[in-house]
């Protein structure tokens, strides 16, 4: 168990000197002892480099990972006490389901009582106890990826337990159990557990805190709430949330900000943007309320409207550009002209992509 | 299920079966023809009825006594051949890189052996091994091993085994080598994450992972090996005496040497017979491993 300190951490898999190659770019983070974390993006932003970089699978080409303050960057994974589960089922063909849970421990020289007893208990809590003495290869792919869960938390002396995607080859319905599973062993073991998905609903539901990845960046890292309410990166607010945040170019001057033609009220001021950025506005389609067009709201044309049961969203057209807002209940467009009435308080700006805190 | 009746079908099924009879059945018609007469020349046949069969399993006659003696030579070349070849392949497996240039230099390297055909491969070990110009067997008297495989029998199994060695384990480590490239990467992390030493990585991870390409590299080394003739024929030619005689050049002296078809062609059939039913044993292992290996439904 420590508490793992990322120092400019980067990697390249090339030997490009372009910071903008970078498979992952630069991060200064700390992960806390016993948190659970989610690391969130889509495929290819670098989320398993990450992650294989603090397992040690790969060495970084720059910066430093310490756990408890000291540097093992150097280290190979044998020494770094990381537990690690992949994306799809690894286990040992020749062993039984019991000797593959303790085969991590057999390989440090654990007492056999102690092994033992550890099986015993990761066997419980993922219900493998009856198939503990079957061979491993016979069992389907669900039950196999149980055996790699079971191998990544059957020590309990690691410093963090790593999962890249856990449950992909997972039964959807099988994937709900071991999620809220993984979230009561957290709890119950004390480990700091990070995971790696692509999956929103997977994010949010496991983690307290969720870092969010873009491009090689940690662009994010905040509770889901955070993430929801204040998006520090235009990629967050389109990312979390379905759907997505609407992002508008927009000319902002104090408290105002002016859309195609419109001007919309902000609840802070902005005045020190930073000169010749991109400035965009973004607000959750939860906070926009489509309304009779009238004066002071924004004109729009609705398209199409989502009825997802609890909530209705209208996809609308905002001149080009499109957008979301919800339909109040027991509202209905006469025509497609609509307006659109935007809560202020959660309007945000954004210069070049990045979260400008009004005063 | 239901079967469509139609005669006419066998017509369709009629030019294989007569190529089969004019390249297989008939021909070992012939052969079983043989093998129950007796023949002193001038095309002139005598009925001998499984005469020739009981002798070849009496070890107290020579036809019997040469038969047993070349097919124990036969299984211990082909046993000591297959204990060398296979630990030797994983290891030169296992050893070859991963990625790389070097990769495809390895695999010419190592298939240059399995392009060389068999008499060759005689006739270089041959001259190899001769204690006066050849240079291996130069070699070996320079540094003071009397070593000569025409008048020593040790040094001529030496010669046969190391010959089949040099030539075929390059096979068995193609095998594996093709069988350790399947296994995904993640095996070997997530063995680095459990701690496991290299020895726990290779019982626990490649050698179950080799085990059908290890099954085949077996079973085709141990059928060529048990039919071998040209390469021992054209080095030591079944000497020195009887020691490297095995049953093929038996086969070939009774036959062509002293002319009599009956035992050779009662001896042929039973070399067939070993043959077809160690393949089948071979062949009965591999599909149960087969079957064992694929998961249960309703396991989990």
């Amino acid at each position: 168990m420590a508490r793992i300190d990322l120092e400019g951490l980067a990697h390249s898999y090339g030997n490009g000197s372009d910071v903008e190659s970078y498979a992952l770019k630069p991060v200064t983070m700390t992960w806390r002892q016993g948190g659970a974390y989610a690391l969130l993006g889509p495929s290819g932003c670098g989320k398993t480099t990450l992650l294989n970089l603090i397992s040690g699978i790969l060495t970084p080409s720059h910066g430093k990972i310490l756990f408890d303050g000291v540097d093992i960057t150097q280290r190979s994974t044998r020494e770094r006490n990381i537990a690690q589960v992949f994306q799809f089922p690894v286990i040992y063909d020749t062993m039984t389901v019991g000797e593959n849970l303790a085969f991590p421990l057999k390989n440090r020289g654990v007492p056999k009582a102690e092994i033992d007893k550890r099986v015993a208990e990761i066997a419980r809590l993922l219900d493998l106890t009856p198939d503990l003495n079957r061979k491993a290869t016979r069992l389907t792919a669900d039950a196999k990826q149980k055996i790699s869960l079971g191998r990544g938390l059957v020590r309990s002396d690691v410093a963090a337990v790593l999962f890249d995607e856990p449950l992909t080859v997972i039964d959807p319905e099988l994937k709900w159990q071991l999620r809220s599973k993984l979230k009561a062993l957290h709890r119950e073991l004390d480990l700091t557990m990070i995971y790696v998905t692509h999956d929103q609903t997977e994010a949010l539901t496991f983690a307290d805190t969720v870092v969010v990845m873009h491009d090689g960046r940690v662009v994010q890292s905040g509770t889901p709430a955070e993430l929801f309410d204040k998006p520090a990166h235009t990629f967050v607010g389109y990312f979390i949330g379905s759907p997505g945040m609407n992002i508008l170019s927009a000319d902002v001057k104090g408290r105002e900000a002016r859309i195609a033609g419109h001007t919309l009220a902000l609840s802070r001021s902005y005045d020190a943007l930073p000169a010749g950025a991109k400035i965009e506005i973004g607000v959750r389609p939860e906070f926009v309320d489509v309304a009779q067009p009238g004066p002071g709201l924004l004109d729009a044309n609705i398209e199409r409207v989502d009825d997802l049961g609890r909530i209705r969203f209208a996809r609308v057209r905002v001149g080009d550009a499109k957008f979301a807002a919800r339909l109040p209940a027991g509202f209905s467009p006469s025509g497609s002209a609509i307006g659109l009435k935007f809560n202020p308080a959660y309007v945000h700006v954004y210069a070049d992509s990045r979260l400008v805190e009004g005063a | 299920m239901d079967k469509t009746i139609n005669n006419k079908a066998w017509f369709l099924v009629l030019p294989v079966f007569l190529l089969v009879a004019f390249s297989a059945i008939l021909p070992l018609m012939t052969v079983v023809n043989y093998s129950m007469q007796d023949t002193f020349g001038n095309n002139q046949f005598f009925w001998n009825g499984v005469g020739w069969f009981k002798e070849l399993l009496d070890p107290s006659t020579d036809l019997g006594g040469r038969f047993l003696a070349s097919l124990g030579r036969n299984l211990i070349f082909s046993l000591a051949i297959l204990a060398i070849e296979v630990p030797l392949g994983i290891v030169v497996a296992l050893s070859m890189p991963r990625a790389g240039w070097t990769v495809a230099f390895c695999l010419v390297v190592l298939a240059l052996p399995l392009l060389i055909p068999w008499n060759v491969v005689g006739t270089i070990w041959q001259i190899f091994g001769r204690a006066d110009i050849g240079l291996f067997g130069y070699t070996l008297n320079a540094i003071g091993l009397d070593y000569n495989y025409v008048s020593n029998e040790a040094d001529a199994w030496f010669t046969v085994i190391v010959m089949d060695v040099w030539h075929w384990t390059s096979l068995v480590a193609l095998l594996c080598y093709a069988g350790l490239k399947s296994i995904p990467d993640a095996y070997y992390q997530a063995a680095q994450i459990d701690g496991a030493s290299r020895w726990a990585v290779f019982t626990a991870i490649q050698l179950p992972k080799m085990h059908r390409v290890l099954l085949i590299a077996v079973l085709l080394r141990f059928m060529d090996s048990f039919m071998i003739y040209t390469e021992p024929f054209v080095v030591t030619g079944g000497g020195p005496g009887n020691s490297t005689t095995f049953i093929s050049i038996e086969l070939v002296k009774i036959a062509l040497g002293q002319f009599d078809l009956g035992k050779a062609a009662a001896l042929s059939l039973v070399y067939n017979l070993i043959i077809l039913i160690v393949c089948w044993v071979f062949y009965t292992i591999m599909t149960n491993a087969g079957a064992e290996r694929r998961p249960v439904e309703g396991g989990a």
